[in-house]
């Protein structure tokens, strides 16, 4: 038993592996577990740079780039103005909804069953993506000659979106 | 080595489905389901180099997802400033204009 846990950790791809999931859900549980609105950002900006980790892991070196600079970077400081400009008191609510949480973590606990059975059932093929150097060139091949229309429809949609958070979110003068 | 990531994926999957129905800050919840979001994104990385039929596709799949999630925080805060602003509460339990 702790010949086969040493053997595990000995391959390096496997003791990465080991730490960085560690971190990713140390950082998830944090996010559910901590009192202060501040505190729950921070961990799960520790979540996703462990996830770009994972990512480099999984040969996909610019969506490891992509998630620190969007999530890591864009998406925390949105949420840091967005406590900013609401007023959060500390959170020690008492259990008013107790039965709603029980509920809730029965299914929660229910439906990570039903998908650890399903993977563990399922099989998958020894096939590996054989990498090359250039995956980042590939992917923008790729995204400019076989996918360039849902890259534009996606563009004009993250505009609109954008163009529309602005209006709803300015001061209504009149 | 699929099955762990996959295993890591469901774990995070359903903390962020926890955080999300149980938290009450409005904050909070769009940072589960980002967390939600994320856990789809690892599985689509994860089978684009050990699944069936390995390539690029599911790289470029996720950052499509990436793009919609960003939309979809963008869009989030804005509907919850304004709405601060209105009734001056960040509680999703005190969020129900369209019930009364």
């Amino acid at each position: 038993m702790l010949e086969n846990f040493i053997d595990f950790l000995s391959n390096g791809e496997n003791l990465l592996f080991i730490i960085f999931s560690m971190l990713v859900i140390v950082g998830a549980v944090f996010l559910i577990n901590l009192q202060r609105v501040v505190h729950m950002v921070i961990a799960l900006a520790t979540t996703f740079i462990s996830l770009a980790g994972l990512y480099v892991m999984l040969d996909a070196e610019f969506l490891a780039f992509v998630q620190v600079l969007i999530y890591a970077g864009a998406m925390t400081i949105l949420m840091i103005f967005g406590i900013m400009m609401t007023k959060h008191e500390k959170q020690n609510e008492e259990p008013k909804r107790a039965l709603h949480n029980v509920l809730l973590l029965v299914g929660s606990i229910g439906f990570f069953i039903i998908l650890y059975l399903a993977i563990q059932d399922a099989v998958f093929p020894i096939q590996e993506f054989t990498s090359n150097e250039e995956n980042t060139k590939m992917i923008g091949i790729e995204l400019f000659t076989w996918h360039v229309i849902p890259f534009e429809l996606v563009s004009v949609l993250l505009t609109v979106a954008f163009i529309g958070a602005i209006i709803v979110a300015k001061r209504e003068e009149d | 080595m699929i099955s762990s990531y996959l295993t890591l994926a469901a774990v995070l999957f359903v903390i962020g489905l926890y955080g999300a129905l149980s938290k009450k800050n409005a904050v909070i919840v769009l940072l589960c389901i980002e967390l939600m979001l994320n856990a789809v994104n690892l599985n689509l990385i994860a089978f684009a180099k050990y699944g069936i039929n390995p390539s690029l596709k599911g790289q470029i799949f996720s950052l499509f997802n990436i793009t919609i999630a960003a939309a979809e925080a963008a869009v989030g805060i804005a509907i919850l400033i304004a709405l601060y602003r209105n009734k001056a509460t960040a509680n999703v339990t005190e969020m129900n204009s369209l019930k009364k």
